[in-house]
């Protein structure tokens, strides 16, 4: 799988992020429409399918919509558990 | 020995062979071997299913047999008609089905040996005269079609079905090991990555190497050239100075080799050939019987089917004529009055003595 | 991986264990491979994997079959669940299921299904119902509803000419073999993972040999509805969605009405929009 990573979302707020297999998407955005906070964006180059694939923005929160809802198993979901995350927050 | 209906003969023979999975529909005069399955099966921990239609049944014994057990179905050639398409994907898929065509008389030859299904596929097709020769193809049906990994049908009829006759059915142990059935499903290898896959599209598991479906189909046509060229088998009589020569199987091959026998002791040079597979046809042997013969003669009991490949086999050696015919009892289900000695011999002896045929008898309509 | 901090944790799966490669080549938008996740995802949680064999029929998912990673026997077009009864009988203790299109399953093989639910056969069948046939490019089924536009009724389907759908998962509720009846769909993640719990329940009932057990998925398919494939959920909600009403049709044999699912409905929508919101579905 030609993984390519286009992951932003690891501002301090974020709980999680993706990892999206951009080289297999067909580009059908039922991802864009299904993430809650709105943080996937469809890429303005295509992939080797000839496919425009979904890009992650910040705001993540690891919920995994999109991997579910995603008909070409595209995206791998992580999310920091919420404790760590508050400890992230007092070191910065 | 014991006195057995034809049906309930078959039924312990296939039982004897290891069949442990049986599905139809019933359907005159295939409905009594259905019915022993229904008694036995369950009793040796077997399945007999009464399907919703012929059809299902053909698609419950592909899911029997992909599980690796033997299995088979049947009807009669109006019932088997509604199976085609699952006999010819079923060749394709390479399961060892074993076919019962309890048939009407010999009008379903076509479909047996022909089939009515689609693509290049053939079926391996046993034609027993009586009872005990149809305990022994029965055995023989499923050793072939795991041999093979192909369907096999064996061709009975209303007589072998409706007669009784005394009989042993014994285990026939055939010689020559079986491929082991490593293909067989049980569901142990879901997520290995080696799980495995039936069908008859010719495709493997994504991962490895598949053929596709021209290669596997090729396969299979060459496997099909292999079996016409090593499972001929064929009983012929009196044919090496015979100047007339019948052919005809199943039941009536059986009356017409008495007929053969009767003429013979009073001095007339007549012979037979009596096809036990059907598919692949005896093509040499017929053409070896017709080689010295001044004339041929094909015995059905349909309008002539199998006198097309008889006239392959003779190609030319010979004038091939059909003296069987149309003949049914009056409910069009079994077989009629041309079926019997003294008719058969009169039709035979006219060919011979090249006087015009006799006309047919037609069926006592009286009751 | 972008970020130092190794303590993200994996959620979900990219690629459900029992699928070989995520490759396929459904369309862009196609709803089959959610139905497909929450099917296999099911049999993997429940520790079926080295038990069930699965019966394909024909339709676009039939390329799954060299896909998934379970024995499979790969049936005609209609006769799976025929073929499913008889790996079932000569293997009660392994779990079978069938996968079918709403052309293999309502149309072709009806007879199949009917049957196998009445005679409380201990399979599961599985439909992915998207009211076309896909596979031959777009065309009417029996489940596709009025007014609905296919290459075969260019007009939108007309029941005094194309007669009416078939609700075949209400069909299947009434017959006494059937034990358990569901209807789910994938036009949203609460949808999707919804349609996983149906999933389960079915292969538990399978599992505890209560019956016949099914699961209807209704699926996205743009490409044979003749729209973009961002507008396919809606679509399909305002189509098949307003004449297939999802939801538990039959459970332990109590057969629920259609308003008792309208309201159902609308308690899980809003419970799956909380529980995304809150940061994720446990599916």
């Amino acid at each position: 799988m030609g993984l390519r990573l286009t992951c932003g979302g690891n501002t301090l707020s974020a709980h999680g992020t993706v990892i999206i297999d951009t080289e297999i998407c067909k580009g059908c955005e039922l991802c864009i429409e299904a993430c809650p906070p709105r943080v996937l964006t469809m890429s303005s180059v295509v992939n080797r399918l000839g496919y425009q694939y979904p890009e992650l923005q910040d705001g993540c929160t690891g919920c995994a919509a999109c991997q579910l809802f995603c008909p070409d198993f595209v995206f791998e979901v992580f999310r920091r558990p919420r404790a760590a995350a508050a400890t992230t927050k007092e070191q910065s | 020995m014991k006195l057995m209906e034809g049906s309930e003969a078959i039924a312990e023979a296939a039982i004897a062979a290891g069949c442990r999975f049986f599905a139809g529909y019933p359907m005159t005069p295939f409905t009594e071997l259905l019915e022993h399955f229904a008694k036995r099966l369950p009793d040796e921990g077997g399945v007999c299913i009464n399907a919703e239609s012929e059809l299902e049944a053909a698609g419950m014994a592909w899911g029997a047999l992909a599980t690796g057990a033997r299995a088979a179905t049947g009807s009669t050639g109006q019932g088997l008609s509604l199976m085609q398409e699952s006999f010819s994907e079923i060749t394709l898929a390479e399961l060892p089905l074993v076919i019962f065509n309890m048939a009407r008389g010999q009008q379903d030859y076509y479909q047996s040996t022909r089939g009515g299904g689609h693509g290049d596929y053939r079926h391996i097709v046993l034609a027993p005269m009586d009872i005990p020769e149809a305990v022994e193809l029965t055995q023989l049906a499923f050793h072939l079609a795991d041999k093979w990994r192909n369907p096999v049908l064996v061709y009975g009829d209303y007589l072998l079905a409706h007669t009784h006759e005394a009989v042993d059915v014994n285990p026939i142990v055939f010689d020559g090991a079986l491929p082991e059935k490593d293909w067989a499903l049980d569901g142990s290898l879901g997520g290995t990555g080696q799980s495995r896959l039936v069908s008859p599209l010719g495709f493997e598991k994504s991962g490895r190497e598949s053929p596709g479906i021209e290669a596997h189909l090729r396969r299979i046509s060459a496997k099909h050239a292999e079996i016409s060229a090593t499972e001929v088998r064929v009983e012929s009589g009196y044919c090496d100075d015979a100047e007339t020569v019948i052919v005809a199987f199943g039941p009536p091959g059986k009356f017409v080799r008495y007929v053969v026998a009767q003429l013979r002791a009073e001095g007339e040079k007549v012979g037979y050939v009596r096809p036990i597979t059907l598919w692949p046809f005896p093509t040499e042997a017929v053409a070896a019987a017709a080689d010295g013969a001044t004339r041929v003669g094909v015995f059905e009991l349909c309008a002539g089917q199998m006198i097309d490949d008889v006239r392959l086999g003779v190609l030319g050696r010979a004038p091939v004529v059909g003296i069987g015919g149309i003949s049914t009892d009056a409910s069009g289900f079994g077989v009629g009055p041309l079926l019997d000695v003294e008719i058969i011999r009169e039709r035979v002896f006219a060919l011979h003595r090249d006087l015009p045929l006799p006309s047919l008898p037609d069926n006592d309509r009286s009751f | 991986m972008t970020s130092t901090n190794t303590e993200l944790k994996v959620i979900g799966q990219q690629l459900p264990d029992l699928l070989l490669t995520a490759h396929h080549h459904m369309c862009p938008g196609c709803g089959e491979p959610l139905a497909l996740r929450g099917c296999l995802e099911s049999i993997s949680d429940l520790g079926l994997s080295q038990r069930t064999i699965a019966v394909a029929g024909i339709g676009c998912y039939t390329s799954f079959s060299m896909t998934t990673d379970l024995d499979l026997v790969q049936a005609l077009h209609g006769r799976a669940p025929s073929v499913a009864t008889g790996v079932k009988r000569m293997l009660p203790d392994s779990i079978v299921y069938t996968l079918q299109g709403d052309g293999d399953m309502v149309n072709e093989g009806l007879q199949e299904v009917l049957h196998a639910a009445a005679r409380g056969e201990n399979i599961t069948c599985v439909l992915l119902n998207n009211g076309v046939f896909g596979e031959t490019g777009g065309h009417m089924t029996a489940t596709t509803v009025l007014g609905q536009r296919t290459k075969n009724s260019l007009e939108g389907r007309d029941p005094t000419y194309h007669g009416f759908p078939i609700l075949i998962g209400d069909l299947i509720a009434q017959l006494e073999g059937a034990a358990y009846v569901a209807r789910g769909s994938v036009h949203n993640a609460g949808s999707v993972a919804r349609t996983a719990k149906m999933f389960r329940r079915a292969f538990e009932v399978q599992m505890r040999g209560e019956g016949f057990s099914f699961v209807e998925v209704l699926t996205m398919c743009p490409t044979g509805w003749f729209i973009p494939t961002i507008e396919g959920p809606q679509y399909m909600q305002d189509t098949l969605g307003e004449v297939h009403i999802m939801g538990e049709l039959k459970v332990d044999g109590v057969i629920h009405t259609t308003d008792e699912l309208h309201a159902q409905n609308v308690l899980k929508a809003a419970e799956m929009e909380k529980a995304l919101a809150r940061g994720g579905i446990d599916t």
